[in-house]
Formats: structure tokens, sequence, C-alpha cells
């Protein structure tokens, strides 16, 4: 029993809010990854996309729950989603149209794309603070717990519990599906393979007749999509504040910086790295090694490698180190 | 230059000793008008000059000296305009006391550059830090706020009498959070407790896995959260609670607030806590005065700047001058037992009693108490959580 006791807690604490976590970055990660490979520019506004895409969820959520729809033990944000999406891409094509596309036809350094998405950034961070206010907004609702840790004690007898909130079992099944998605649509599809060829070569792609707006309209639809369910996956998992969708914005393009810019797979491993890096390294040990050791050799310290002050210095540590020796990250995407 | 400094000072003191009922008797006021303070300073000011108009209205202080309040911006973080504001209240305008400042940082300040050079007493409504109880004083401040020592002191006792005996902790990452932290290991661990982990926080991110992973780890009866309710303290609740981390928990002052009993409901039944409240008839009485005169009585130290002011104007009563050296010895005397205890709205009586050579007690709007340096004993509001309802249990 000792040893599975070791590993319940390791899962409780470790394991399942890593895994849950990391999924949400790896979606994130892909958003601003996507926009780099095919527009070439670091999108800064992606945080606050995402903001804006939650902000729309939480909107027609609420209006849902008020007409009586629920999704059964489901949320009702699921269900909301595609409204989401719709208002979010629209968005979207309209700052390509209006400030985009302008920086495009003059043929703009990438520089210029960047300092331009930070200015779309406090647009969206003003326009996402005037609709639905600084605050924190709840909107979770169906079952709390797949398996809560009561349960999971009376079931197994352990004397640790595990826990699965509903909306970490969510996250990762909608990770798995989205990421399935988007890579058959980039290997498979007609469209998908148009899109790869630019981001491969965009001279080549043009003159083989494809036609540039209609991929940046189509990525802009699809960052859409993953901006928006990242970002109500992660208001479903904790809750939704502009504030703090704003600072997702550094843990984000570390994943995707480690991973490869411009390197789907590159971004969803990074997304994982960054998670799992944060928890384990100040993850202490006591418990577990006191289930695993011999009672003459439990630690009397926590047995913490760094304390959990360090967490966000540990991902850039790992950033810094990456650079240093990988400058196109784990999976050779584009040098940054 | 120093002579002229002796002058002014030499000046200033024979004012202030000569003052009779001609010529009105200055007090400073400085808080925070501006900076991060400013939604609470207007209320303080005002409790303060509520006590000041009470006392000017009988018109018997002294036989017969007004009091006449002067403003000053503390901004509650800038030391040096603090002190400037502080020094120009006392040259220029040659206030006798000062009823200020509220944030600690600035107080401190204004206490060791203006206060003790100058030799004016200085009692404050709102500074908190455990800092200003071993400060250099002269014997010439006070407070009407606790310090956040006091309850580490509160804290370890509500602890023990649940015979919680191994805690673990986490507060939020910045003054108030580190210090009040500090406070309750420090007073803990002295009464025979053990603080298995005293973790940090950040505020406003939405990811606190790894700080339960951390607390959990440590283990512990209960986890004591010395954060904001508003900001991650929340948070870490609902993560403990979730990963069946930790099910009873210790809230401090930052985090006892309706908006527990909204975010949890009965999750934490069987949780407790405390924060500043008292239920004297003092409490009550001044909040009714406050809403005669148009402004919110309920409103954070708006009591305790009204006692605060109280307490110069009786001190001075009692020394039998509105000259700081004289006056200092009196401030305790007139807090404390023995007398008459003294509520909201009795100065004039209070006056009357001390001409009339009796003793009193200043209870006031919040039961005042001063202890050990001249700093208010602190009251507390315990509260639990029973059947997902804010309970409160009793005052200490």
């Amino acid at each position: 029993m000792e040893p599975l006791n070791a590993f319940v807690t390791f899962a409780n604490f470790v394991l399942i809010p890593a895994t849950a976590y990391g999924s949400q970055l790896a979606i994130g990660a892909l958003g601003v990854t996507l926009i780099y490979g095919i527009l070439r520019f670091s999108n800064f506004a992606h945080g606050d996309t995402m903001a804006f895409g939650t902000m729309a969820v939480i909107l027609c959520t609420w209006g849902l729950q008020s007409v009586g729809i629920s999704f059964g033990p489901l949320p009702t944000a699921l269900l909301a989603l595609p409204v989401g999406i719709a208002v979010t891409a629209l968005l979207l094509i309209v700052t390509d149209k209006t400030v985009y596309r302008f920086y495009r036809a003059k043929k703009a350094p990438p520089v210029t794309f960047v300092i331009a998405s930070l200015g779309v950034m406090f647009v969206m961070n003003g326009l996402v603070r005037f609709i639905i206010g600084v605050d924190d907004q709840r909107f979770a609702d169906g079952e709390r717990f797949v398996i809560s840790v009561r349960t999971f004690r009376e079931m197994t007898g352990l004397d640790e519990g595990l826990a699965i909130r509903t909306s970490q079992a969510i996250t990762v099944v909608v990770a798995v599906i989205v990421v399935a998605a988007l890579f058959w649509f980039l290997n498979k599809t007609r469209t998908g393979k148009s899109m790869r060829a630019f981001s491969d070569n965009e001279d080549l792609a043009l003159l083989s007749g494809i036609n540039p707006e209609r991929v940046v309209f189509i990525t802009w639809l699809i960052v859409a999509g993953l901006a928006t369910v990242a970002g109500t996956l992660y208001g479903l998992d904790k809750s939704f504040k502009p504030f703090t969708y704003f600072q997702l914005l550094l843990p984000i393009f570390a994943a995707a910086i480690v991973g490869g810019l411009g390197n789907p797979l590159g971004a969803i491993a990074g997304g994982f790295l960054i998670a799992f890096a944060e928890v384990t390294i100040t993850y202490p040990l006591k418990k577990v090694l006191g289930y695993l050791l011999p009672e003459s050799l439990e630690p009397d310290g926590l047995v913490q490698l760094l304390s959990t002050d360090y967490k966000f210095a540990v991902s850039f540590c790992i950033l810094l180190i990456v650079l240093l020796f990988r400058p196109t990250g784990l999976f050779a995407g584009k040098s940054v | 230059m120093k002579k002229l400094l002796l002058a002014s000072a030499a000046t200033l003191a024979t004012t202030a000793a000569f003052a009779d009922g001609h010529s009105p008797v200055k007090m400073g006021i400085i808080l925070g008008f501006t900076g991060p303070l400013e939604s609470l300073a207007p209320t303080m000011a005002a409790g303060a000059e509520l006590a000041i108009s009470e006392v000017n209205a009988a018109g018997t202080l002294l036989d017969g000296v007004q009091i006449e309040p002067v403003r000053g911006d503390s901004t509650c973080i800038d030391a040096a305009a603090a002190t400037a504001a502080a020094e120009r209240l006392v040259t220029s305008e040659g206030v006798a006391a000062i009823m200020g400042a509220d944030c600690s940082g600035v107080t401190g300040s204004i206490l060791q550059n203006v206060a003790l050079p100058n030799g004016i007493v200085m009692i404050s409504p709102s500074a908190t830090s455990p800092g200003l109880s071993t400060a250099e004083d002269n014997g010439l401040f006070f407070r009407t706020a606790p310090s956040d020592a006091r309850q580490g002191v509160i804290v370890t006792e509500i602890l023990q009498e649940n015979g919680v005996n191994e805690i673990a902790m986490t507060y939020t990452n910045n003054d108030y959070g580190k210090g009040l932290a500090d406070a309750i290991q420090a007073n803990f661990e002295a009464a025979g407790g053990t603080v298995t982990i005293n973790a940090a926080h950040e505020d406003g991110k939405a990811d606190y896995s790894a700080e339960i992973g951390a607390l959990s780890a440590a283990g512990g009866e209960v986890l004591v959260v010395a954060g904001y309710v508003d900001q991650g303290g929340s948070g870490i609740v609902r993560s403990a609670l979730d990963s069946g981390a930790f099910d009873t928990f210790y809230f401090p002052d930052g985090m006892v607030s309706q908006a527990l009993e909204d975010n949890f409901g009965s999750e934490i039944d069987g949780s407790y806590g405390a924060n500043p409240g008292t239920d004297s008839p003092g409490a009550q009485l001044f909040q009714e005065m406050a809403t005669a005169e148009g402004f919110d009585g309920t409103q954070p130290f708006s009591a305790e700047s009204y006692d605060a002011a109280a307490l110069i104007m009786l001190a001075m009563e009692a020394a039998g001058s509105t000259d700081s050296a004289d006056f200092k010895d009196h401030v305790m005397h007139v807090a404390n037992a023995p007398g008459e205890q003294i509520l909201p709205g009795e100065l004039a009586k209070a006056i009357q009693i001390i001409k009339d050579g009796g003793d009193i007690d200043y209870v006031g709007a919040s039961a005042v108490e001063l202890i050990g340096p001249g700093e208010s004993a602190g009251n507390y509001r315990q509260i639990t959580f029973t059947d997902g309802t804010l309970e409160v249990v009793g005052y200490r």
C-alpha cells in the first residue's frame, strides 16, 4: 500500500494539476506559434485575445443560463464556445483588415508588426475591461468533480486521496481533440497544405497560385478558435480575471519559444515542459518519501529543491538554457 | 541656521505654553489625502474633526480654549513629502499635537524627523507595523490601532484553544502579509506550536498548484491564509479544498469577509478566524453620531481617528496645559482604568470630571485600552463558519 499512497499523493499534487495547466498552455502556445509561422510575427495581443474570447463565452453562458439551458453535468460554457469563437474571429479579422493588412502591403519588417500587436493588445485590454469589468467572474457550473478526494478514499481504502475536477478532465480531452483536428487539417487538407507551403516559402507559394489573403483569413479563424478554447478552459479550471490573462502571455510565450516558434509540435511539448517544471521542481518530496522509505530514513525537512517563490524563475531558466544551446527551440522552429 | 531653528522652536514653545482662551490651539491632522489610502482618509479626518467640534461646542476645555484642526497630506508612501508636510504644520502653523499619520512607514519617519526633535505628541489611528512598538519616541508616540504583533498573539490563542499544535501558513507577498506571518510564526512557536512551512504566494496569479503542493507536503492540522480575500487568498483556499490538501483554515483580518461565505459556503465549515472589531456600545454610538454628521462611521479607522483626537484633548485637560511636554504623560492615564468610562459624545462630561478632580477611563468608539508602549490592546471579533454562514462567536 505504501508505494501506492506515495504515487497517489504525487499524482494529486503534481501530475494532474500540471497536466491540466500544461494543456491550457499548449493550446495557447499553438495559437502564438501559428501566427509566428504564417504571419511571421510574435503576437503580443494573444493573451488579451484569449480574454476577449472567454468574455464572449461568459456573456453567452449567462444568456443560456438565464433562459434555463444547461449541459447536464458538463459546464454550459461548452455550449457557448461556438458563439464565442465566432465573435472572436470577427474581432480578429476586423483587426487584421484595419491594422495588419496595412503593414503587410508595405512589406514592413517583423518588428513593426510586433509593436503594432502591442498596440492591439492595449486596445483589446481596454475593450474587455470596458465590457465585463476588472473583477473575478465565475461561470463554471455542472458537476464540480469527476472524482473527489473523499469518494476516492472510500473506493480504494488508501490513506491519501485523489481529486479530478471536471474542468481538468475536460481540459485534457478538449486539448487532445483540438490538437488532433489541427494536425489533420494542416497535413491532410488542401487549405492546410497551402498554409504550410505559405509558411515554408512565401514567394514559392505565391508563384504556385496560393491566395495569400485567403491563407491569412483562415489563419485568423483558427487562431480565434484556439484562443477562445484555451481561454475558456483556463477560466473554467480557475477563474476569469482580465489581468490574469494578460499575465498568462509570459508562460505561453515561454512555451512556444522553448518548443520552437512556428512548430506546432514544439508548442505542445513546450506547454507541458513549462507546466511540469513549475509544479515539479518546487514540490517538496517529504510526504512521498515518507511513504517510500523505511521509517529510519524518513526525512525531517521538506526535501524541496526550490521554494515556490522561484517557480517563475524555473521556467525562465529553462528558456535561457534552451535558447543558449538550441536557439531554434527543442523542435527546430524558426530562429527568433 | 541652527540659531534660527532654535529661535523658532523657542517661539513655538512659548506660544503653545501661553495659549489661552483668546487664541485657538491648533491640532495637526496628517493623513494620506492622496495615495493608496485616499479612499479612507476623508472619513478618518471627519472622525477626528467630529471630536474636535464636540469639544469646541462645549467650550470648557482648559476654561475656554478652542481647538483648530489643520490638515496635512502624508501621501501614505512618500516619507519625504510626509515629513515636509509635518514640518510645515509644526513650524509655520505651530500645531500643539498631531493626530496621525496613517500608514506605518510615513508615521515612523514623521516621528523620527519632526515629532521627536520638536517634542510634539503624535497619536496615530491606523499604523499597525510591529516596528513602531520599539521605535524611540521619548513617550511622545501613541496609537489607537493595535500592532500586527497583537494579531499574532490573538491567532495563537485561538488556535491553541482549538487544540491545534501544527500549522502550515501562506502569506501574500507584501509588507502586510510578511509582517503578519512573521508575527504569527514567532508567537505560535514561542507557545510551543510548530509551523511546518511559511510560504509566500503572489496575488493575481491563476495557478496555485505549486504552492498547494508544497503546503500539503509540509502538512499541518490547519492552514493559515494571511492574504486578501479578493486576491490570491481565495485561490489558495479553492485549490486546497479541491485537492483535499486542507479542510480547516484560519482566516486573519484580510480574509474575514462576506466574500468567503459567497465563494465557499459550507465547504469551509469548521474553519475560523478573527478580525478587528468591538461590540462595545461606543462603536454603535459613534456610528449614529457620524451618520448625523453626514459621513460613514463604519469605514475603517474612522472610529480610531475620533478616539485619537479625543485622547489628545482629554490629556491636555488633565495636564492643564496644551504643551506636549506636559500632557504626554497624561495620555495613558486618561485612556485607561481606573475612572469613569467615557463613550463618544461624552467628551464635555469627561472634561468636567477632570476639572472636578475626578478620574476618567476613556473607552470611546473603538474600546480604547492602551498597553505597553502606548498602543491599543486591540479588540478582535472571533468568527467561525457553521452551515455555510459566518458566525460571530465572541470578542477578545
